[in-house]
Order: C-alpha cells, then sequence, then structure tokens
C-alpha cells in the first residue's frame, strides 16, 4: 500500500473540496412546553461548524469521530442529499450546487451504513444494474449485461448473483452489491458511511480490503466514514478526526498514529484494543460527558474534557492549523503536547458518549443519552 | 481480480448464494390454496350461471310458487315460483362482479393519493390527509346508503357509492407504507442513481407498499359483497327482479320458518365467499411479503 500511498500524495489535485461548511439544524420545541416556560427559545444543533476539508484524486480519506460529531451530516451534505446552512462544496474546481443534475449526482456516489436498508428487496440485482447502465449510458444496450457481470465480479461476486434478489444474500454480500450498484455510474469519488460498522468482525476485513483493492485498480477517490481508528488505520491514506462539528486534527494515517498532535485524537489512538498484556488504555482516558451541541462550549469545543487544557483553551477557540507537513491541528498546545506527558496521571478515565445527531434530530428536548463506544468488534482489523 | 482475499470472498459469496434459495413454494402455503380453490369455485359457478343453471332465474311460474326443494327445484323456488338454486348461480355473477369492480376503483384512486402524499409531504400531504379525514368521519354504510340514494339505485351508483366513501382506507394505508419506505436508503441510492421522483415512486417504492394494499382489497372485498347484499336487502341495490344474493335473502325471510333454505343459502354463500377471500388475502400476505419465508 505505500505505493499507492505515494501516488496519492504525487497527484495533488483535490477532487472533492469542502469550506467552511456549516449545517445548523433548528429544532422547534414543542408548542406545549414553551407556552408553560413562558416563549423558550426554539434549540439550534450545529451539525457542521466551519468544516474545511479536501479529498484528493486517488487517496482514501478516513473521516473518525464519535457519534453526533456531524461525520454523517458531511457525507449527506457532499452527495447532495441534504443542503449545508452555508459554505460551499467544489468538485473538481467546479462548485458542486446542493441541488444537482443527474450528471452532477452520478460523480459522487455512497455506500451505506446498513446494507440492509440499501438494497430494494423488490428489485432483483440484475435490474438494479441495468436500470442505472440504461439511463446514463455508461454502455451500449447490448453490452449491459456483460458490465453487469463485469461490476458483480470488480465486487468479487459471481454471474448468476444477476437473478437473485437481495434477501438472498448475506450482510456483506449486500455491502458488495451496494459497492457494485455505486460503481455502475463510474463516479469519480465514492462516500463510504461507516460501511463495515453493520458487519461481521469476520466479514469487515474482506470489504476493507475490497475498498483498498477498489482504490488501487481503479484508481477511486474514497472518503471513509468510520467511528473507530482501528478500522481505517491499514486502509486509509489521510485521517481527519471530527469533534462536535469540526474537523480537529488532518494528518497521513502513518503521522496521526505515531504523532498525534490533537488530545482527542490521542484519546482515540489510546481507545484502541492493542494485543499485549496490560495495555489497556490506561495511559490516557479522559473524563466527563461530551457538551450538547445545543451549546457548544465556548473556547475550544474539547476543553472540558481535555487533561492538557488551561485558561486559554477556556477562551480561545483554535483554529485548524498546520503543525507539521501535511499536518494540521485544531489545539492551543499542539506543539507542546508532550511536554505535559511528561507528568501522566494513570488515574484519568475517559468516557465517550453523546447524543446522536439523529437521535437530536428526532426529539426536541436535550436529554443526554451517554453510549459507550465500544471497540473491541475492530479488534480483528486492528490486530 | 488480483487478491487472493478477494477471490476467497468471492468463492465464498458465490457458495452462500447458491445455498440460500430455498424459498416455501406457493403450493405449499395453506391458507392461499384455499383461498384459491373456494374463490375459483365462486367464479366458475357465477362464469358458467348460463349451462349450470337448470332454470331462467327471472321466469315466474306462479303455479309452483314456494315449492320445498325436490330434484325438479334443488332449493325450492320463492314466491313468484322462481328456481332459487338459478338465482343463486346468477346471483354470484352480480354480486362477484359488482365486489371486484368496486374494489378496483377506491383502490386505484386510493393508492395514487396516497403514494402522492406519502412520497411529496409537505403541503400537498397535508391537504389530501385532510380529505382523507373528512370523508374517514363518515360511517361506511350512512355513506354508501346516502349517496346510492341520492344517485339512485342501480350498479353504476353502487360503484360511485362504494368508491366515495372506501378510497380513504386505501389512501391511508398506502401513505404510511410509503412514509416508511421513502426512509430506506435505497431510496435515497436511487436518488444518487439520478432516477425521477415518478420512477422512484412507482418502481423503487411501489412494489415494497402495494402488498399492504393488495391484501386489504381482499378484505373491503368482502365489505363490498356484504355492502351490495344490504342494499340489496334494503332495496337500494340492483333492481328487481335482476337476481343478487341481497334480495334473495330479503324475499326468503318472509318464509324463514317454512323455507328456511331460501334465506340461509345465499346467506351461506356470502360467508363461504368472504372466507375464501380472507384466505386468500391471508396467503397472499404471506406470499408478497419481500422476505417470505415461514
Amino acid at each position: 500500500m505505500t505505493a499507492a500511498r505515494q501516488d496519492a500524495t504525487q497527484d495533488s489535485t483535490d477532487v472533492l473540496r469542502v469550506a467552511d461548511l456549516t449545517k445548523v439544524y433548528a429544532l422547534h420545541s414543542p408548542v406545549i412546553s414553551r407556552l408553560t416556560r413562558g416563549g423558550a427559545r426554539d434549540g439550534q444543533l450545529r451539525a457542521l461548524d466551519g468544516v474545511d476539508l479536501e479529498l484528493r484524486r486517488g487517496e482514501i480519506l478516513a473521516l473518525v469521530g464519535e457519534s453526533g460529531s456531524g461525520k454523517s451530516t458531511l457525507a449527506k451534505i457532499l452527495v447532495g442529499g441534504q443542503t449545508a446552512t452555508s459554505g460551499s462544496v467544489h468538485h473538481d474546481g467546479h462548485p458542486m450546487p446542493a441541488h444537482r443534475d443527474r450528471d452532477q449526482r452520478r460523480r459522487i456516489q455512497m455506500v451505506f451504513q446498513d446494507p440492509y436498508s440499501s438494497l430494494n428487496p423488490r428489485i432483483s440485482v440484475g435490474s438494479m444494474l441495468r436500470e442505472l447502465l440504461l439511463l446514463h449510458r455508461v454502455v451500449p444496450r447490448r453490452d449491459v449485461r456483460a458490465e453487469s457481470v463485469r461490476l458483480l465480479n470488480l465486487v468479487g461476486l459471481e454471474e448468476d448473483a444477476l437473478e437473485a434478489y437481495p434477501s438472498q444474500f448475506s450482510g456483506g454480500q449486500r455491502q458488495r452489491l451496494a459497492i457494485a450498484r455505486a460503481l455502475a455510474v463510474r463516479p469519480d469519488v465514492l462516500i463510504a458511511d461507516e460501511p463495515v460498522s453493520a458487519l461481521d468482525v469476520s466479514v469487515q476485513a474482506t470489504i476493507l480490503e475490497l475498498f483498498a483493492s477498489l482504490q488501487r485498480e481503479l484508481g477511486l477517490s474514497i472518503l471513509f466514514v468510520a467511528h473507530n481508528l482501528a478500522v481505517v488505520q491499514h486502509l486509509s491514506h489521510r485521517v481527519a478526526v471530527m469533534y462536535l462539528g469540526r474537523i480537529v486534527e488532518v494528518a497521513e494515517t502513518a503521522e496521526l498514529f505515531a504523532n498525534p498532535r490533537h488530545p482527542y485524537t490521542r484519546a482515540l489512538i489510546d481507545s484502541i484494543p492493542r494485543m499485549s498484556v496490560g495495555s489497556i488504555n490506561e495511559e490516557f482516558v479522559l473524563e466527563g460527558e461530551p457538551p450538547s451541541p445545543f451549546d457548544v462550549p465556548a473556547g475550544c469545543r474539547f476543553h472540558p474534557r481535555c487533561p492538557y487544557a488551561t485558561d486559554a483553551c477556556r477562551t480561545t477557540d483554535p483554529a485548524l492549523a498546520d503543525v507539521a507537513r501535511e499536518h494540521r491541528s485544531a489545539c492551543l498546545h499542539a506543539s507542546d503536547l508532550d511536554a505535559f506527558d511528561a507528568a501522566p496521571d494513570p488515574r484519568r478515565s475517559l468516557e465517550f458518549g453523546s447524543p446522536t445527531t439523529a437521535d437530536l434530530e428526532r426529539v426536541a428536548t436535550t436529554t443526554t443519552v451517554t453510549t459507550t463506544v465500544t471497540t473491541t468488534k475492530d479488534r480483528s482489523t486492528s490486530a | 481480480m488480483t487478491t487472493v482475499t478477494t477471490l476467497y470472498a468471492a468463492r465464498r459469496a458465490r457458495r452462500s448464494t447458491a445455498g440460500s434459495r430455498s424459498l416455501k413454494p406457493w403450493y405449499r402455503n395453506g391458507s392461499l390454496v384455499a383461498g384459491i380453490v373456494i374463490v375459483g369455485l365462486l367464479v366458475l359457478a357465477a362464469l358458467l350461471a348460463p349451462v349450470l343453471s337448470p332454470y331462467d332465474p327471472i321466469k315466474q311460474d306462479l303455479v309452483n310458487a314456494l315449492a320445498p326443494p325436490s330434484s325438479t327445484h334443488l332449493l325450492g323456488t320463492d314466491k313468484f315460483g322462481r328456481d332459487v338454486l338459478s338465482r343463486l348461480l346468477w346471483g354470484a355473477r352480480v354480486d362477484l362482479r359488482v365486489g371486484f369492480i368496486a374494489v378496483l376503483i377506491p383502490f386505484v384512486i386510493g393508492t395514487v393519493v396516497g403514494g402522492v402524499a406519502g412520497y411529496f409531504g409537505g403541503w400537498l400531504d397535508t391537504v389530501l390527509m385532510r380529505i382523507v379525514d373528512v370523508f374517514f368521519a363518515f360511517p361506511f354504510y350512512v355513506m354508501v346508503i346516502v349517496l346510492v340514494f341520492v344517485l339512485g339505485s342501480g350498479e353504476a351508483s353502487i360503484y360511485i357509492a362504494i368508491a366515495a366513501v372506501s378510497w380513504v382506507s386505501y389512501a391511508k394505508i398506502v401513505r404510511g407504507e410509503v412514509l416508511v419506505a421513502k426512509e430506506q436508503d435505497y431510496v435515497v441510492a436511487a436518488r444518487l442513481g439520478g432516477l425521477s421522483h415518478a420512477r422512484i415512486l412507482v418502481r423503487h417504492i411501489g412494489p415494497n407498499v402495494l402488498s399492504q394494499a393488495i391484501i386489504y382489497g381482499m378484505s373491503d372485498i368482502v365489505m363490498d359483497i356484504m355492502a351490495i347484499v344490504t342494499l340489496g336487502y334494503l332495496g337500494l341495490g340492483i333492481a328487481p327482479p335482476t337476481a343478487e344474493w341481497g334480495s334473495i335473502i330479503s324475499d326468503g325471510q318472509e318464509f324463514i320458518t317454512t323455507q328456511w333454505q331460501q334465506a340461509t343459502i345465499p346467506g351461506l354463500a356470502v360467508v363461504v365467499t368472504s372466507l375464501g377471500l380472507s384466505w386468500l388475502g391471508d396467503g397472499l400476505s404471506d406470499l408478497l411479503s419481500p422476505e417470505r419465508r415461514k
């Protein structure tokens, strides 16, 4: 994969560029509670708060963050499924509007998290592919079947799948079908929204390998969304870490793991289980509840949970800035984090958890749902 | 494929694809088969009524009025001397035809309205569903009887009256199903694939939501046949002397103590028809559900 990584950096054109993207959900509190509380204001959920990111041609960029960090919202905006409140999306240097024509939609395709909901139970694999191939005139009519078979082979399935319906396939096979569908229209960019998190551990690795081989063989640009660094460690060329609607660190994968420059990234790395005795992440564990995205803390948004937080962190909101070559971090102490590590406190404990954006979209009240992120199911890929 | 992993995965994929194709064949579905047999026999009897019935269903023979069951008149004769068996067979033609057609019209209207309202949502949904609520607020029989009374008795007014009242049920069922289906990722994927809204609604969502409406339609045929029979009983249905189950029951009930079969047999015919259609609907719901394993 080292060779592929070099290829990706040589061609520095960005296939997708996102600038200052913001998405605010206005939530209306129920009429009754507004009356009883004497006209309380409607809440605003800032799912994305000024996101800058670029996807380079032919690279796999991993987007990692907790539930509710806004990574799925970003994916939805990129494929045109939602409209950003402000900011811009550029594709190949041209602005990509939220309302797209058929050809613009074709260019950015998506692989969904749940392979059960993403395939129509009533449409056979063959007619699913045929419909897209004919609509976009990808190949002449007489070659449609051959092209369908080629797509199936590309994702590791056989010709006999053409006549079958989605219910006849397993989760991993369904995800392969979803990838074949996305590739049918010859996209430039593939957005993969946690494509392995709904799959069995034994299947996850094969799907990850499929993404890697597609990137190698087709030169596809892939934005790979994951809630866990372990999944993308051996897959992606670069990693972007999201926290509460903002990118807090971007770097090449090896650099990020070797030299994390944001405390949150350190916490994520330390939460990856390792196969050695006594290494269960006691070095760096954070405390506290994640702040509500309705009420983002002043200053650095990570400071309430950050063991390195100083007074400056409570007042200054750090911007994403270069800390090394190809390495940006949004931490005031990015350059002197190691100095803090000189006196580590082993008793700090990290509690991940936050209300998911989806929860908050549904429920108008701000209940804090505490979930514990378990990383055990990804152990096979990290090991 | 160049990598060992993908080759391995491909082989595994192929193997389990072949293994998972065991769906229960339709003829192993008990209620479906029972439904098909009963409804099939009824339809056959109705179609063959001119051949099967021994007498003209409307020809009066006042000398032989109220004859008891015998070898010449298997179910006896009514008060005008008409052969009850012949009337029963000819009545099946009317009742089944009116039942099916009376379901088809509201099925189409309701499905279109419900589908459009559910898929596009917004003010269109609000307006259409408030109209549905207004229609829904009236009791079925009251509306049908009033409409038939206003429009005058006859087959056409029965169709109009039933369609006007029962399309709302289909609209509600289909809208609910569409609301669920349109949130599925496959709809988002179809949009991303560049398909139009019309195509997604008809080709991608349609097949996933129609089964519930079809199943409801089966029980609705029963409802409609009951309505026709009720209207016939009230004298608002198909005009006499046309043979129709409701009017046969109505004619026969004054002689229930002496000639019980005159009202009971057509009554039983209604029950058997209902049973057959219910089983058919039940069986279809098994057959039409996407994962038909049981």
